[in-house]
């Protein structure tokens, strides 16, 4: 790391460093603890978020070394169990729910339309305190005796058949929840309020309405998970008796609480990314997106339907066979939202001129991955499919293409693309591509192999399985140890460029978003002077005839 | 070479097995088709349209309307024959013929147990034939597991305190995996057994040798033992409602509902007898819960189902009503 390999004279310009950034307004740690600036908080967050994607990531790895061989020979059954729990709760909670929201919507909603930080500045930074404090939290519950729940904490056994931190884990998710909450309420007044002139709702970036949507989620369903955990934390504790049958409760009453909260929270993930994706696609392709209307429309119909479809969790947990049916078929009105995204993305390449620099192959590799998650989606939502693949390796190949093929990528291509406007300097492109490429491969080698499983029936949380399952599991193993290697790459190559990179000019990948039109790394205020909006979001070719009279 | 030991696919031995993959060769088809095309056309647009000097990206539309309805209404409509023919396969497996076999099964930590109509019980083991739809009614004693036999295509899940049941036809002879799927601790994993698919002459071969008396005998039996002939006798003037020809007919309760006398039923009005309470009677009976085992209410249940016109055992008056039960109410209607 400490040898440069960019030579300073080697580049065509050696840019001036702004003289006032939002980086170097104010110094010391406490200017960033108490910092008010939405640039500073997103940074806070970025850290937060990193460190625990990287426990859960080594949580998983023991996970798959262990599955290495049929017998599990690894870790014990119990050590195995709280594993898997803390790779769930802690990526799920702490890194695909706040990630592109707390990271990237912190950085740039304010910046793309506009203003000069979110509308309560205030409430911003305690969200991030108490995002901190439930991470904190959670951490020690899971790390100081574990919790073997896995991250859906079913009743009855979570309420009174574990014997390990429960309580501690599901308060710490609480607390992780009101900074969701926080977070949404902010951008949704941020949104309404702080549109710089001339900036009317058809004009604002997919990024903004991506996040905008998301929020009203966050609204409206953490609320739901809260108060589900915190009835199961009663039902421990007191044994009031709401998920135990013995006092008249009933267990199926969890699932539905839980997934009222738990299945919009997939679209909380995968919403965001698919913002970034449509602004990072017209942008390296030259291009107005194609259907801007139908892709903003069809993230709200998403954000809509997300929040009846959450039985297609329980269609084999002894539900009515009618209920089953009204669910089944909305499972499959939430998919046509998503098929008209990937079709308009795909539409948008058409007649471009595309280059291919980081963000755009982590683009491209989304809608890939995320076409891939969604068309075995909808193997699930069928009622007769679902019968034999419910709770097998199907499954979690199904919701890792979405959630982590689909997400993480976006967030990747988002990381990728804002990382200049964030840092003010330009990362390497050759390494940043490499990235991309092994992070594509190795998810398909890792999640290819565990639909093949899951059909074949391995079921999910098997610290041993049968032999014949040997074979599959090695090779999703291997897969694993190069996607590891791909989500490592860029940790060290983003921390090479704050020191050794170039500098970034304001506008690197001449897009046509606000927030390229102040200097990077912005000033504190964001903009000089308030810009006033004339035109859509995405006028390539208005850009280029400007500039080509 | 571990290789030699490498599965694609689960064996298909059951007659649900064959409707499920038939529909995972079509759902294979189309969405393979589709992600081809997405696949196809980001690769094409990538090469075609990539960023060269001299090209210059070409005026094209923004929007199409027809287009936008096109690629919207198209999904609409396959994905209704996916619901459609999803939803016709889960309905066949949800309603087991009434000629099915009933065998209970129970699950437990880290266990599944199973009784046979002829009485016989099994662990971690279930004896089959080919040919015949077996019910399996489920139950368990702890937490949520889920009965999951690869090869059948056959999933359901067993919860505390409740009966689900899933059937199957077995079509092909043979050992295969039952799995507990839905976590359930720190044995889940261990919590596998193996279902023996036999031959019809072979099944009764194993039915003999492992004969007990039938399910229905050890019910009566129990139905004795904790006295409940002394109020439900034959006797309609009795304190309690005859059983003869009870399962499967329509009961009116005292709230002018109704409800269809099965397994569930039967099992509630044992343990929590004043639930659903028949009209014209009164809420008399103590509840047996945490007397009665899990086993004891399938004998119990299986008596029941067994209980035709006539067969009620004689009240023997030497076994007194249970202490807890309520003097009998001389203002009881008679229905």
């Amino acid at each position: 790391m400490s040898t440069a390999t960019l030579e300073p004279s080697s580049l065509p310009l050696p840019l001036e460093e702004p003289k006032e950034t939002y980086l170097n307004a104010s110094r010391g740690v406490m200017s960033w603890l108490l910092t008010k600036d939405h640039k500073r908080i997103a940074l806070l967050y970025l850290i937060t978020v990193t460190v625990m994607f990287f426990i859960g990531g080594v949580a998983i790895t023991i996970v798959r070394l262990n599955l290495m061989t049929p017998r599990g020979g690894l870790v014990e059954p119990d050590t195995y169990n709280k594993l898997f729990t803390a790779h769930g709760v802690i990526m799920v909670f702490f890194f695909l729910v706040p990630v592109v929201p707390t990271v990237l919507g912190n950085f740039c909603l304010p910046l793309m339309i506009g203003a000069k930080d979110l509308a309560f500045p205030r409430i911003n930074l305690a969200s991030w305190y108490l995002f901190v404090l439930g991470a904190a939290w959670t951490l020690f519950a899971v790390l100081a005796g574990g919790v073997d729940t896995g991250w859906t904490f079913y009743t009855p056994y979570s309420s009174k058949s574990s014997h390990y931190n429960v309580i501690p884990t599901m308060i710490g998710v609480v607390i992780s929840g009101f900074s969701s909450i926080f977070t949404g309420l902010n951008f949704i007044v941020t949104t309404h309020k702080l549109r710089a002139p001339g900036l009317y709702w058809w004009r604002l970036p997919l990024f903004v309405w991506t996040i905008y949507a998301t929020s009203f989620i966050f609204l409206l369903a953490v609320p739901v998970l809260a108060m589900a955990l915190i009835l199961v934390i009663l039902e421990r504790w007191l044994h009031i008796g709401v998920f135990d049958p013995a006092y008249g409760g009933d267990p199926l009453l969890f699932q539905h609480l839980f997934w009222f909260y738990s299945h919009p929270a997939v679209y909380i993930m995968i919403l965001p990314g698919m913002g970034i994706i449509s602004e990072v696609i017209p942008c390296f392709a030259r291009k107005p997106l194609f259907g801007y209307t139908a892709v903003a429309l069809s993230s709200f119909g998403i954000a809509t339907l997300s929040f009846i479809v959450w039985a297609h969790h329980m269609f084999v947990a002894g539900i009515s066979i009618y209920a089953a049916m009204i669910f089944s078929i909305l499972s499959y009105m939430v998919a046509v939202p998503s098929a008209i995204k990937v079709f308009n993305w795909t539409a948008t390449l058409y007649k471009g001129c595309i280059s291919f620099e980081a963000p755009m192959l982590f683009s491209l590799g989304f809608v890939a991955l995320f076409t891939a998650g969604g068309l075995t989606g909808l193997f699930l939502a069928s009622l007769g499919m679902d019968m034999h693949v419910h709770d097998t390796y199907f499954v979690i190949a199904h919701f890792h293409f979405i959630m982590v093929g689909g997400m993480v990528m976006g967030y990747m291509a988002g990381l990728h693309y804002w990382w200049p406007k964030i840092s003010g300097r330009m990362y390497s492109d050759w390494w940043s591509k490499m990235a991309a490429l092994i992070i594509f491969v190795g998810f398909f080698l890792t999640f290819l192999p565990q639909f093949l499983l899951g059909y074949a029936g391995m079921p999910r949380r098997y610290h041993r399985y049968p032999e014949e399952y040997h074979v599959w599991n090695v090779m999703s193993s291997a897969g694993a140890s190069i996607l590891a290697v791909g989500y490592a790459l860029p940790l060290f190559y983003f921390l090479y460029s704050l020191k050794y990179g170039p500098r970034a000019e304001p506008n690197p990948w001449h897009a046509t978003g606000l927030e390229w039109q102040t200097s990077s790394p912005p000033p504190k205020d964001n903009f000089a002077e308030t810009p006033v909006v004339v035109r859509g979001p995405y006028e390539y070719e208005a850009e280029k005839a400007q500039n080509e009279p | 070479m571990f290789a030699d030991n490498i599965i694609w696919f689960p064996q298909e031995a059951s007659t649900t097995a064959r409707d499920v993959d038939i529909f995972l060769y079509f759902l294979i088809s189309v969405c393979g088709s589709v992600g081809l095309l997405v696949a196809f056309l980001l690769i094409y647009f990538s090469i075609r349209y990539r960023r060269r000097p001299g090209h210059l990206p070409l005026p094209s539309v923004r929007t199409n309307v027809p287009l936008e309805l096109f690629w919207t209404l198209t999904p609409v409509g396959i994905f209704m024959v996916f619901f459609v023919w999803g939803a016709t396969i889960y309905f066949g497996a949800y309603r087991a013929p009434d000629d099915a076999t009933v065998i209970y099964g129970q699950g437990k930590q880290w266990m599944w147990k199973f009784q046979h109509p002829e009485g016989q019980r099994e662990i971690n083991e279930l004896h089959v034939p080919i040919g015949r739809p077996i019910k399996v009614l489920l139950t368990s004693e702890d937490v949520i597991h889920s009965f999951f036999v690869p090869d059948f295509r056959v999933h359901m899940d067993v919860l505390p305190d409740r009966y689900t049941s899933t059937w199957f036809q077995p079509t092909v002879a043979g050992t295969y995996h039952l799995f507990c799927s839905q976590y359930c601790g720190t044995n889940h994993a261990g919590m596998v057994g193996t279902v023996y698919v036999l031959k019809p002459a072979d099944y009764q071969e194993w039915l003999n040798s492992h004969s007990e008396g039938s399910l229905a005998l050890e019910g009566r039996k129990v139905f004795l033992k904790y006295r409940c002939i002394s109020c439900h006798s034959a006797d309609e003037h009795a304190r309690a409602p005859v059983l003869e020809n009870l399962y499967g007919s329509r009961v009116r309760l005292n709230n002018a509902e109704s409800v269809i006398a099965d397994e569930g039923y039967i099992r509630e009005s044992i343990l929590y007898p004043g639930a659903k309470i028949v009209a014209g009677w009164q809420n008399l009976m103590p509840s047996f819960k945490g007397q009665v085992s899990e086993e004891e209410i399938i004998e119990l249940i299986a008596f029941i189902k067994a209980l035709g016109r006539g067969q009620t055992p004689p009240r023997v008056e030497s076994y007194p009503p249970p202490v807890t039960t309520p003097p009998i109410n001389p203002t009881k209607e008679k229905p």
